[in-house]
């Protein structure tokens, strides 16, 4: 079954890369940032498979975001894997700080905790006059190892390395969701009581859960600066963290994957939705929720459960 | 006779003005089955409580193997070698009875630092095997891939023990192991544990208010009154124990201890 899985994911994962040469410009920019968001819908389904709902990942996002654009700015920093990496480790840092007073929360409480936490930041980076207040800056264009490709290439080099991290972090979380303490989830969630009996810490559990979420939120910020071009507070408000939680109904906990097919569904139905109803677009898209929640209760990833579920029994 | 396994030394617990436990001095040899009795609010799982760290003792010392654990955090605790089941059986209801024991066989047998529990699979050859080999010495190996929410009373008090016994503890505490059982099936459930506690070599502290299922399976009964130990012996003999007879078994269980003797 893992080797079916492993062979479709990189099957999946060739078709995207490849596709760079077919799709016009528009798409592939689109999928860049849906592939981009995609990484903090995998860090919010770490924290859902838990039972945990934070509604303030743009926390994390937005302070990737913010790292990569003002690292370019103050030391003209511009190699993009670098700048990458120094966005998830500033969000994974700051995840590791907050974790340990979000790791004593649950439900609601956690939820609200989360969404205060990046309302502060929001706050702070609206009133920061030499950071542009709302109108933000504009992020350094990225070069690779040296190389500085200029629009088209530039497009294609950043939607190849985004589906790079892409693939690499989904590898990563899944190992992670087979190990000893990724596995916990379930439990962590149905009986803390038991968990701690077991011999285990669940705040420590929960604590790594934040923090691989942070990292994950952060790297997905940082590429979503660079493709964007531009960051701005909007990256922090409540809103952002909330289409982030919109995308993981859609996609559902159950599969890595899920998370940037359901990542690459919604911005395909939000750019559909502007382009058809320029004024109603938000009612497409709750209509989208709705009949996800009615129909899908677990989101799109329990698709392929149920497709194999039905193969296994017509097998015998 | 070596080492007591466990030996508790003037043990107390106060919560606020109310004593829930006191003077508590008393130890265990390695393998003993011991029966603990007393009407509700006697301080027994309060006892409980103290050795698996779940409560602080106020004062007093807990030794387990020779090595002061008066205080420490029930998991480290745990990891040392004690383990214990739940009046209310506390299991994983989404998950199936073996993905249950395997998170315990699988807890057990990772390294115990922070890093083993991110490296080693959940589902690794040594869980999965003591997953499959508590089922069966469980007798639930037919409730294999039944999820644990819709699982019946009985089922989920062997899965719980189940769970305890994953990880090879030296000590296991059963709370209650019978409470919820009806009287039929009381006596197959303790049969079906006990064995399997024996086979495994594991020293046994159970809480039961059923005294014929106590005079069965203890070869030692310890008495609980008003927080502290009243009577300590045999089953016969603490039965038989005036004080017993008066505060917690009743003249019901005279007779039962007599019967005891006459065999």
């Amino acid at each position: 079954m893992a080797q079916h899985g492993r062979i479709a994911a990189s099957s999946a994962f060739l078709a995207a890369a490849a596709a760079a040469f077919v799709l016009p410009d528009w798409m592939i920019s689109l999928a860049t940032i849906a592939f981009a968001n995609g990484l903090v819908v995998l860090g919010l389904i770490v924290l859902w498979r838990a039972g945990l709902v934070s509604f303030g990942q743009a926390l994390y996002y937005c302070i990737g975001a913010y790292a990569v654009a003002l690292v370019g700015r103050w030391t003209g920093v511009s190699d993009a894997i670098l700048l990458v990496l120094i966005g998830g480790a500033s969000a994974g840092l700051v995840s590791f700080v907050v974790g340990f007073l979000l790791a004593r929360y649950r439900e609601i409480f956690f939820a609200m905790l989360s969404l205060a936490l990046s309302m502060i930041l929001y706050g702070v980076l609206v009133k920061t006059e030499s950071l542009g207040s709302t109108d933000g800056f504009s992020v350094i264009v990225p070069t690779f190892f040296g190389y500085a490709p200029h629009q088209d290439g530039l497009l294609v080099a950043l939607y190849w390395l985004v589906l790079a991290v892409c693939a690499i972090a989904a590898f990563l979380v899944d190992a992670y969701f087979r190990s000893v303490a990724g596995a916990l989830a379930v439990p962590v969630r149905d009986n803390e009581i038991r968990v701690e009996f077991l011999g285990l810490s669940v705040s420590r559990l929960i604590h790594t859960k934040l923090v691989i979420s942070g990292l994950l939120g952060g790297v997905g910020g940082a590429l979503a600066a660079l493709a964007v071009g531009h960051v701005d507070p909007n990256m922090s408000y409540w809103t952002t963290s909330g289409e982030f939680v919109f995308i993981t109904i859609l996609a559902g906990a159950g599969s890595v994957g899920a998370a940037f097919v359901g990542s690459l569904l919604f911005e395909s139905v939000r750019s559909f939705a502007f382009a058809i109803l320029p004024q109603l677009w938000q009612m497409l898209l709750g209509s989208v929720l709705l009949l996800t929640i009615l129909f899908l209760p677990q989101g799109l990833g329990s698709l392929i459960t149920h497709l194999r579920r039905r193969r296994r029994v017509e097998a015998p | 006779m070596s080492a007591p396994i466990l030996s508790v030394r003037d043990l107390g617990k106060r919560f606020g003005s109310l004593i829930a436990a006191r003077d508590i001095t008393v130890s265990f040899p390695a393998q003993q089955t011991v029966g603990v009795i007393g009407s509700n609010g006697a301080g027994k799982t309060t006892f409980i409580n103290m050795v698996t760290g779940h409560l602080r003792p106020t004062h007093g010392a807990i030794h387990f193997e020779e090595r002061d654990i008066t205080g420490l955090p029930s998991r480290t605790i745990k990891a040392m070698g004690i383990s214990r089941s739940f009046q209310v059986a506390q299991i994983f209801p989404s998950l199936t009875a073996f993905d249950n024991i395997c998170v315990a066989a699988a807890i057990g047998h990772a390294p115990k630092h922070f890093i083993g529990h991110v490296c080693t699979p959940l589902r690794s050859r040594e869980a999965v095997a003591e997953a499959e080999i508590l089922l069966d010495l469980f007798a639930i190996g037919r409730y294999r891939d039944t999820l644990a929410a819709t699982l019946p009373q009985g089922v989920r008090k062997l899965l719980d023990i189940g769970m305890a016994v994953a990880g090879s503890p030296r000590l296991l505490l059963l709370d209650e192991p019978t409470s919820g059982i009806s009287i039929e099936e009381k006596f197959d459930l303790m049969q079906v544990v006990m064995s399997a506690l024996r086979s495994r070599r594991i020293t046994v502290l159970f809480v039961e208010h059923d005294m014929e299922i106590v005079e069965r399976f203890a070869e030692r009964v310890l008495a609980f009154y008003d927080g502290t130990v009243i009577a300590d012996g045999t089953p016969a003999a603490t039965l038989a124990d005036a004080r017993v007879q008066a505060l917690i078994s009743g003249p019901k269980a005279k007779g039962a201890a007599g019967s005891v003797a006459d065999v």
